[in-house]
């Protein structure tokens, strides 16, 4: 298992290719039924930007939410619903692992030449899932447009570098939640509550949750990373836990070992497979 | 056919040398209470499969047959033992060996459900990178003599099971595989499905030297397509050889059916044979399959009023069903 990392670089290359392939012919046979995609996505739109009017109806009550101020709020939920819906189009369908393994076709991804994390993530690629991302860009853009605060080059730096961040840090637990699967069939709820659960919470500001549960989700899920403390330092706020000013720049390096640790995980849980079977 | 890989490729394509699965397995007993057991699924297994050669491997529910598949093509790693398939341990290269290996799981598709056979097999193309040319080439054989035409615009869930096995064949063969190993796949055919399906895989044999190793149910699929069994049974590989050996090892019975002028008592006079059933003048005598029947048909007619006689063979599901019988009395 000593791999040179000339050839974790090789396999790399090769599960984006494949992962190309597989998403590539997905999206073609989406396009088959074009009405049909329209459809879907303008339904995913819309059920993702409801969550919004929701939020949007609770300040027609009160002028702050923890203190934040409703384009703040939208700040969050820009954010967090752009990284989320991301990786939940890159990766969404990793779900289905465990239903795999029951079923036995996870076999049938083992025998073909590319690796299984890339078709698992390719299968079933759902394009419709754009609505959601495209949700998250739109309110962004509103709130860039309505936010007052003082632009400098460090924050506009640090605002796509939070995007992409916080898009790898969910891809990494939909990756690790999946290997899980591998030992546990039915695992993808609990997956469900760190994915689906954790851009709930982090639409919401720090401020409104209890202090043991933002530590939670700073140290031992790291979600606070993908948009709570960049967001903070945007909007020129102090994080609720006081921790150092470098933190919220840690964002990129927490996605790095959040990728290494899913990474490893999926290999042990595919050696788990592998030596025991379904 | 000149490849630098194997170096065994002579006597061994594939090798097997006291190769083991050992499963552990948990299994509830009572509220939070788990027993653990282990289950030797293959149980020290060791052959030789020469390049083109084709092979049957049967046993019956349970005895390692899928098991022994799956360590070949990699999916899962022995628990001991040396496993080379052309010269590559399947368990440590095992995405390098699926280039070179085509497999069809009778139970389950290799191809994707919601699409249709030809963008199934574009994306086979791509992810094995067939040359197009030889790309065109093979599908193009395989929609004729598999009959595919119809079917290659139809979604892989509305193809019939039949169907289906025939695009999963195909969809094994156009990366030109080496070996091609099938786990039974006959399995739920009718019976002009199961003749097509064995008329070409009896070609590929031939005309591409392509080794294959089937395990199937239907003994018909062994007696029309190899000349060689393996018989595994609780993980052991219980005999190996021609498909004649097996009346020999498993002790099966010719029987002789001699018809007489009139009814007669059992004949029991005729040395090497014995009565099985009398029914009026009309007689079974079982004799061993490996004895000529010429000198048991002299001594009756020499004894007794013989008017005319048949000679029949012994049935190989019976041998193999006699095989696990003796083995479990063991």
């Amino acid at each position: 298992m000593a791999d040179a990392p000339a050839g974790v670089l090789r396999r790399a290359g090769e599960g984006v290719h494949a992962y190309g392939l597989i998403v590539g012919m997905w999206v073609r046979s989406t396009m088959a039924y074009r009405t049909s995609f329209v459809m879907m996505a303008l339904g995913n739109f819309a059920a993702t930007a409801l969550d919004f009017v929701g939020i949007a109806i609770m300040f027609t009550h009160t002028d702050t939410l923890g203190g934040f101020t409703l384009p703040e709020v939208a700040l969050l939920y820009g954010t967090t619903s752009t990284s989320f819906g991301l990786a939940d189009l890159a990766l969404g369908t990793m779900d289905r692992v465990g239903r795999r393994v029951r079923d036995g076709t996870m076999d049938t991804l083992l025998v073909r030449p590319v690796p299984v994390l890339a078709q698992v993530a390719a299968d079933r690629f759902a394009l419709r899932r754009l609505g959601r991302v495209s949700q998250g860009v739109l309110l962004l853009a509103w709130t860039l447009y309505r936010l007052d605060v003082h632009w400098t080059p460090v924050t506009l730096l640090l605002l796509p570098l939070m995007l992409i961040s916080g898009a790898v840090i969910f891809g990494a637990v939909f990756v690790a939640g999946a290997a899980f699967q591998f030992r546990a069939q039915d695992a993808s709820e609990v997956q469900n509550a760190f994915t689906y659960g954790g851009t709930t919470m982090l639409q919401y500001p720090p401020t409104v949750f209890a202090t043991e549960l933002v530590r939670g989700v700073t140290f031992v899920v790291p979600l606070a990373f993908v948009n709570w403390l960049p967001a903070l330092r945007i909007l020129g706020r102090d994080d609720p836990l006081g921790l150092p000013g470098w933190v919220d720049f840690a964002s990129p390096l927490v996605a790095l070992v959040c990728c290494a640790l899913a990474g490893a995980a999926w290999r042990a849980g595919l050696r788990g497979y592998r030596s025991t079977g379904s | 056919m000149a490849d630098g890989e194997g170096q065994g490729t002579v006597d061994g394509f594939i090798e097997l040398d006291g190769v083991e699965k050992v499963f552990d397995v948990r299994r509830k007993a009572g509220f939070l209470r788990r027993e653990r057991h282990r289950v030797r699924a293959v149980d020290g297994i060791s052959f030789r499969v020469p390049r083109g050669e084709m092979v049957g491997y049967i046993g019956p529910n349970g005895a390692g047959k899928s098991t022994t598949i799956k360590m070949l093509t990699g999916i899962l790693v022995p628990s001991g033992g040396r496993l080379r398939v052309a010269g590559i341990d399947p368990a440590r290269d095992r995405t390098r060996l699926a280039r070179r290996i085509g497999v069809v799981f009778g139970q389950r598709t290799t191809l994707w459900w919601d699409l249709p056979l030809r963008d199934s097999y574009g994306l086979v193309r791509r992810m094995y990178r067939i040359p197009d040319a030889r790309y065109r080439a093979n599908l193009e054989r395989c929609v004729e003599l598999l009959d595919l035409g119809d079917l290659l615009d139809v979604p892989v869930r509305q193809l019939s099971l039949g169907q289906r096995m025939r695009g999963d064949i195909a969809a094994a063969l156009l990366h030109d595989p080496e070996v091609l190993y099938l786990d039974e796949p006959t399995i739920g055919l009718d019976v002009v499905s199961k003749a097509k399906v064995r008329e070409f895989l009896r070609d590929v044999n031939a005309e591409r030297g392509t080794t294959v190793l089937l395990t199937t149910h239907d003994l018909t699929d062994i007696e029309q397509l190899c000349k060689r069994v393996m018989v595994i049974d609780h993980g052991r590989l219980v005999y190996d050889g021609g498909l004649d050996g097996l009346h020999a090892v498993g002790g099966s019975e010719r029987v002789l059916v001699i018809d007489l002028e009139r009814e007669l008592p059992p004949i029991t006079d005729v040395p090497g044979a014995r009565p099985v059933k009398v029914e009026g003048p009309r007689q079974w005598l079982a004799f061993a399959a490996t004895q000529s029947a010429a000198p048991i048909v002299a001594a009756v007619a020499a004894r007794h009023p013989l008017v005319d006689l048949s000679v029949r063979e012994p049935d190989i599901e019976e041998v193999i069903a006699k095989m696990y019988a003796d083995r479990k009395a063991l």
